[in-house]
């Protein structure tokens, strides 16, 4: 009944909207999605290369996941890019359009950095990591909160501002580099403390990078909760959806918007953290990577639920990992990567549409 | 399809770059040295060898291109088989040089490469976790102090094929003096630099005494990009070296930049890496050019036979190391003959590129401004003796990375 009331004609095709859907048909409207993704990738493999799509894949799954040293290194990415992304969640979720994320990891990396440069051997090492977890997530914090409080103030545009954000960050890192460069005039900071690894993250589990997992999946569960079950998750949401009845309900939507950013460059802070102290060991302009605009990507397309980001985190990283292996077994370009990757997204993001609506005969009408 | 166009290129590189009447002479010196050496690892058999290479790039750029051709001449003459070569393409110079090496050596890779100035640290950080395995770095200079018996450093004297294709620019220099495009005072050479440190300025001040041994009265701009290779970097500096009164542009970086923005303003240029005759046709005069082949084949030929390799490795002209590209069309008069003649003279010893009696350091001779500098002499004082600076000499004891970062007058660097 309300299908056939809000139900548009398209050409011998009704479009309705779906009340609910069970999260099984989500599911299966997804995986089959990547399926028919995975079909045109095969096709497109072919024509360009001639190579067979089934290597291919198999390159990939190998490049991806092929040994433990393979697994662990995609399963760091994944965290790197799942942190970021847990990061930006609130802030888009209040519809704070927070670009700045690559900055706001910078800021955090480069504190790190510094710490483990001047006091590395000084500050024993269980004082340190809480030092550098919270001097990193402070450091983030700050610059989310600045283009939060010109917004909250005085309505400037966060989009421009988070981005100029990013290019001061840098260029602060670009400075830094200058000072701590070795050998000198090779723009290049090299290892930290490579003899005494000292602020390097230590092992867990047996893998260098149990620790990151451990941290990421915590702030995954947290951020789940505080979106959805907290009186802070849910004043963002409605800032969200309309600043006025926020304002009508009485919360302080200044307060809520700087409030939220700060948490939401604190996490990015701690991102840097995590990849100086637990992986490159180094700064430069690059230690973000492009990781904070990709993973907007990521929370967008997870609706902001943190676990739906650890599964889109993952297969963006397992293309990205796995399209290194077929550039070294195939010898195939990694733009190949890319365009396998663009077009599995493409059928991704495409079957939101027939997870948000049905199509059926409009058979009804004759 | 790329390991075609590789085989393609090498193939013509191969022809077109360093004469071959040397070839000989090294396998012979190659059989000759090996005998004396001492076998202090299990030797591999040929047949399993695995050789992994970490590449910076891919061979749509110039210096990785290089690596690539001599990294199949390797193979060539060792007779290894493709699937016995893992290459790890376009690996930047941060942890994920460290996750390809590793993952090399999960592999099964005996000995493994890298090609760029920022993999050192992380290359010497596989290598402490992989002692059996070879580990080899280009242009890095902390193998000798790292303490680990398999870490290895790799350069070789370009210094030699700089001053060579100095040559080939200062003839041009004259030519265009002698024709009044030019004069004397107005011989200014624009330098498009990668990054302001040892391995470049060595770089260009080779060069720059090369233009200066047939055009004295050159002078040269220097700039820096902070990068390897970015086209569009190089080729904006280019224009803007050309925009201030520089007649002739050289680089010293890796991609086509600089030689694309002198073909359009019709600047003569002298390239780096690989010949850049098909970019700028009308305007390249040569490129100065690192041949990676005799390093890869000795340095997997050490471990088939296990051998050790030499922490510090550099050669020059005498072993076919370093070669100038073809000539371009647009050369002046007589420049065979005076490429000719400069690289006889380095192979025999005769000449010395960093000779201190051809330049002047702050109006000083190298000698002198070095006692009245002791931060410089502390630095720079152990490479000189016997009139020359002492580039990259292994054989005395120094790295094979270059050294030499002094300005010398005549090149002014643009900050």
């Amino acid at each position: 009944m309300a299908d056939s009331a809000s139900a548009a004609k398209s050409g011998g095709w009704m479009m309705s909207r779906r009340e609910n859907i069970s999260f099984w048909k989500a599911a299966l409207i997804r995986i089959a999605a990547v399926a028919l993704g995975l079909i045109v990738c095969a096709v497109v493999i072919v024509l360009l290369t001639g190579m067979n799509p089934i290597a291919v894949y198999g390159g990939i799954v190998s490049g991806a996941v092929g040994s433990t040293r393979r697994l662990w290194v995609t399963i760091r990415d994944t965290m790197f890019l799942l942190v970021i992304a847990i990061g930006l969640a609130p802030a888009f979720r209040m519809r704070f359009w927070n670009i700045g994320a690559e900055g706001q990891v910078l800021a955090g990396a480069v504190l790190t950095a510094a710490i483990m440069i001047h006091y590395g051997d000084t500050i024993p090492a269980w004082i340190l990591f809480p030092v550098l977890f919270l001097t990193s997530a402070a450091a983030g914090a700050v610059w989310g909160m600045i283009p939060a409080f010109f917004k909250a103030h005085w309505g400037t545009n966060e989009t421009l501002f988070t981005l100029m954000m990013n290019y001061v960050a840098s260029q602060i890192v670009n400075y830094c580099i200058i000072l701590w460069e070795n050998p000198a005039g090779s723009n290049k900071v090299g290892t930290i403390n490579r003899a005494t690894k000292a602020g390097w993250l230590p092992k867990l589990f047996g893998s260098d990078y149990g620790w990151i997992v451990i941290i990421v999946m915590a702030f995954a569960v947290l951020m789940f909760f505080y979106l959805r079950r907290t009186k802070h998750g849910y004043e963002i949401a409605v800032v969200g959806e309309s600043e006025n009845t926020a304002r009508y309900a009485g919360i302080n939507v200044r307060k809520v918007i700087i409030r939220t950013m700060a948490l939401s460059g604190a996490i990015c802070g701690i991102a840097g953290f995590l990849i100086v102290a637990g992986s490159s060991h180094t700064i430069s302009t690059s230690t973000a990577g492009g990781r904070g605009f990709t993973a907007i990507i990521v929370a967008w397309m997870s609706k902001f639920n943190t676990f739906w980001m650890l599964l889109v985190s993952f297969f963006l990283v397992f293309m990205q990992n796995g399209t290194i292996q077929i550039a070294s077994q195939f010898n195939l370009s990694e733009n190949i990567g890319d365009i396998i990757t663009g077009i599995l997204l493409f059928f991704i993001i495409g079957s939101d549409f027939f997870i948000t609506y049905r199509l059926h005969r409009s058979a009804a009408e004759a | 399809m790329r390991k075609l166009w590789g085989a393609v290129l090498a193939g013509c590189l191969a022809m077109s770059m360093c004469s071959g009447v040397f070839a000989e002479e090294e396998t012979t010196e190659a059989v000759s040295e090996a005998e004396d050496r001492e076998v202090v690892y299990t030797p591999v058999d040929a047949a399993d060898i695995k050789v992994g290479f970490i590449f910076v790039g891919d061979e749509n750029e110039g210096y990785t291109e290089a690596h690539w051709n001599g990294a199949q001449e390797m193979m060539e003459s060792l007779g290894l088989s493709d699937d016995q070569v893992i290459v790890k393409w376009n690996v930047p110079e941060d942890e994920s040089c460290y996750d390809a090496a590793v993952d090399l050596a999960d592999q099964g890779c005996n000995i493994i490469f890298a090609n760029s100035f920022g993999h050192e640290d992380y290359m010497i950080q596989a290598a402490e976790e992989y002692p059996d395995i070879q580990f080899c770095h280009a242009t890095g200079y902390q193998a000798a102090s790292s303490g680990l018996d398999n870490m290895h450093n790799y350069f070789d004297n370009i210094y030699e094929s700089r001053y060579v294709a100095g040559v080939v620019a200062g003839m041009k220099l004259n030519e265009m003096i002698s024709d009044g495009t030019i004069t004397e005072d107005t011989a200014k050479i624009g330098y498009v630099g990668a990054y302001p440190y040892a391995e470049v300025i060595s770089g260009f001040t080779s060069f720059f005494l090369g233009v200066r041994s047939v055009c004295p009265s050159a002078t040269m701009e220097v700039r820096y990009d902070n990068s390897w290779a970015s086209f569009d970097l190089e080729k904006e500096l280019a224009e803007a070296l050309i925009a201030d009164d520089c007649v002739l542009i050289s680089q010293h970086a890796d991609t086509t930049g600089a030689p694309t923005a002198c073909e359009a303003a019709g600047v003569p240029v002298v390239g780096y890496n690989v010949s850049m005759l098909e970019v700028a046709p009308d305007v390249a005069l040569t490129s100065a050019s690192n041949n990676w082949g005799p390093y890869y084949t000795y340095a997997v030929d050490s471990v088939i036979h296990g051998y050790a390799i030499d922490t510090d490795w550099s050669k020059g002209y005498n072993d076919d190391a370093v070669c100038i590209t073809e000539l371009g069309s647009s050369v002046a008069e007589g420049t065979a003959d005076a490429v000719a003649k400069a690289e006889d003279e380095i192979r025999s010893g005769k000449l010395h590129v960093f000779d201190t009696s051809t330049f002047t350091v702050g109006g000083q001779s190298l000698e002198d401004y070095l006692k009245d500098n002791s931060d410089a002499n502390d630095q720079f004082g152990k490479y000189v003796f016997d009139g020359y600076f002492h580039e990259s000499d292994v054989a005395a004891g120094f790295g094979s990375a270059p050294a030499f970062a002094i300005i010398i007058d005549g090149i002014t660097v643009a900050e």
